[in-house]
């Protein structure tokens, strides 16, 4: 506080009120739909007071989307990709900081470069190739040897095909680097002085000291991962490997049936928030991990 | 990116980068040129087997000949821009809130931050029940004369939900960036300053936004990248108005995915989707020189 300025205080204090009314209100306006019956949340004016029922509506909303097993796959898919992506991003940032070969400025700009090469553009190939990933191989020996290979690994309708892509983006690997050169060289130099090779570096050092960053990285990561829709809706054709943020389409009530909007609201009020959970008990490490990604 | 001390191996390197390099090869880098091959190429008829026919920029001319693709084009710029704009002035509204450190602001500060938890498409059901024309809290204007508001039929009010979707859910992301950015102002530079007389609009327009200048410049490129091409975009409109009423929404990251499952127009799509990573590359080249100077700087 620089000035004391009652008038501007209060004035401040309305602003930040009227933001939370803004970021909280449609929380508050989901709850309150998904606790109410079909007759209270078609009522107009909207009712902003809780009703009674929140478990059935959750039932309902639970054998519509089929969201047991959504959720679990989820979860499942969620706790891979973090802990994939953190192995990765540990392995390749390592092997970009540490080395001095000419490759890794190759493989950091291939690293770099997927940036700009978001999903939503390649999404037929994407696909192509989930469904046959070694295509690219069998072209390649092809082309090469002339020998036709019948090599074949689906990956739609799995939890490789749900992970793997995920697990190649950038992010994790830059918040890596951004870590690696942070850290003193004198750390290298006096582990390689005491005869250390990189791989008892890495173990004994680098990664025992990359824990809060390992944590950052797990909680954006989780987040990202839960969130993934267009992904998971493309190559899911199974229902049995659908995840919660696919299913949700669902909820979503359609224009010959009733307008259940309290069955919408108490399933994407379960799906939303294990993620939110996440962002609000550990913000510190999330907000660390957004910031420094972005460097 | 150079360390004094080193290494030596040349084999343990690529050990370590060889999981990350195929996983990139075979889903980013094969699929990208697959894309790039398409664009320039047409399926054999019939979709007999044998070679693609090339045919040069032949499905570009034919995307840049529709007039569809070029409404679709002024509404993603159209949207970019509000979306962006509108949701980065509400975070840096709250942001210099609470930056005055008042009593309580860590709590404010606290929830400000969860929009970002919740994904798009969640975002996207949760508003369209909110402004649904027939119940949630916009309904009410509906009563008052009929058909005041009403996204499923009218598209601008259409645009407006998508807009307030992305915006609000941006909010989140926009404010942790710029707290943390206020936050590393000296406080004694805006305490010199209001010793010197100057109230807080002028501490904010000649100290906060100039120092608060980088920080600005990277989230505005970014949440316009997002907005134009992001996984966001497609997320919310899907879930609220799936390019209508009578494509009125129908932004270029949703007409491609759409095009190409249900359209089976892969050739058309893939020179679209050129069209957007040329504009990704611009956007990310501009960015990446940009926050390679401010790393310089420091």
């Amino acid at each position: 506080m620089i000035e004391r300025t009652p008038i501007l205080n209060a004035f401040t204090y309305l602003i930040m009120i009227l933001g939370l009314i803004l970021i909280l209100g449609p929380f508050w306006m989901i709850f309150t739909a998904s606790t109410q019956s079909l007759q209270e949340v078609t009522a107009v004016p909207f009712n902003m007071t809780p009703g009674g029922d929140f478990l059935k509506n959750v039932h309902a909303a639970w054998d519509r989307a089929n969201l047991g097993p959504a959720l679990l796959n989820s979860l499942i898919t969620s706790l891979l990709v973090m802990v994939g992506k953190i192995v990765l991003a540990a392995l390749s940032a390592f092997a970009i900081v540490y080395f001095k070969s000419p490759l890794r400025h190759v493989f950091f700009w291939m690293v770099f470069m997927t940036l700009m090469l978001p999903l939503e553009v390649r999404v037929i190939p994407t696909y192509n190739i989930a469904s046959d990933v070694f295509e690219p191989v069998r072209w390649i020996i092809q082309t090469i040897t002339g020998i036709e290979l019948s090599l074949q690994w689906n990956l739609l309708n799995s939890y490789s095909g749900l992970v793997l892509p995920l697990i190649a983006t950038a992010t994790g690997t830059f918040l890596y680097r951004q870590f690696y050169m942070t850290l003193p060289d004198e750390l290298a130099e006096a582990a390689k002085m005491d005869g250390a090779r990189p791989l008892r570096f890495f173990i004994d050092i680098l990664l025992p000291l990359s824990r809060t960053n390992m944590l950052a990285l797990a909680t954006i990561m989780f987040v990202y991962a839960w969130n993934q829709y267009l992904w998971p809706k493309l190559m899911t054709t199974d229902a049995s490997y659908q995840t919660a943020m696919v299913a949700m389409r669902a909820l979503v009530p359609s224009v010959n049936s009733l307008p259940e909007w309290n069955v919408s609201m108490a399933g994407a009020l379960i799906i939303m928030l294990p993620p939110l959970v996440v962002v609000a008990v550990l913000q510190r490490w999330f907000v660390r991990g957004l910031v420094s990604t972005e460097k | 990116m150079n360390k004094r001390a080193v290494f030596k191996s040349w084999w343990l390197p690529v050990l370590f980068a060889l999981p990350q390099l195929l996983l990139i090869l075979f889903f980013f880098y094969w699929p990208a040129i697959s894309v790039f091959n398409w664009a320039f190429s047409l399926e054999p008829a019939f979709g007999g087997a044998g070679e693609r026919l090339f045919v040069g920029f032949d499905n570009f001319r034919e995307v840049f000949a529709d007039g569809e693709y070029w409404r679709s084009v002024s509404l993603s710029l159209f949207f970019a821009f509000t979306a962006t704009g509108l949701s980065m002035l509400i975070a840096f509204v709250l942001a210099i809130c609470v930056d005055r450190q008042l009593k309580g602001s860590g709590l404010f500060r606290f929830f400000y931050i969860w929009p970002y938890a919740i994904a798009a498409p969640a975002v996207g059901l949760a508003f369209r029940f909110i402004f649904a024309p027939e119940s949630g809290l916009i309904a009410v204007v509906n009563t008052w004369s009929p058909d005041l508001w009403n996204p499923a039929k009218y598209g601008s009010h259409a645009m407006i939900l998508i807009i307030i979707c992305f915006a609000w859910k941006w909010i989140g992301y926009n404010f942790i960036f710029m707290t943390a950015g206020l936050q590393s102002i000296p406080r004694s530079l805006l305490e010199a300053s209001s010793m010197d007389g100057s109230g807080p609009v002028r501490r904010a327009l000649d100290i906060q936004i100039p120092l608060l200048a980088p920080t600005l410049f990277f989230l505005l490129v970014l949440n316009l990248t997002e907005s134009f091409v992001g996984p966001d975009t497609f997320g919310i409109v899907d879930l609220t108005t799936e390019g209508g009423p009578n494509k009125a929404t129908d932004v270029m990251v949703y007409r491609i995915v759409s095009e190409a499952f249900r359209g089976l127009n892969y050739s058309g799509a893939a020179a679209q989707s050129l069209v957007l990573i040329a504009l990704i590359m611009v956007f990310t080249f501009i960015q990446f020189r940009f926050v390679e100077r401010r790393v310089h700087y420091k």
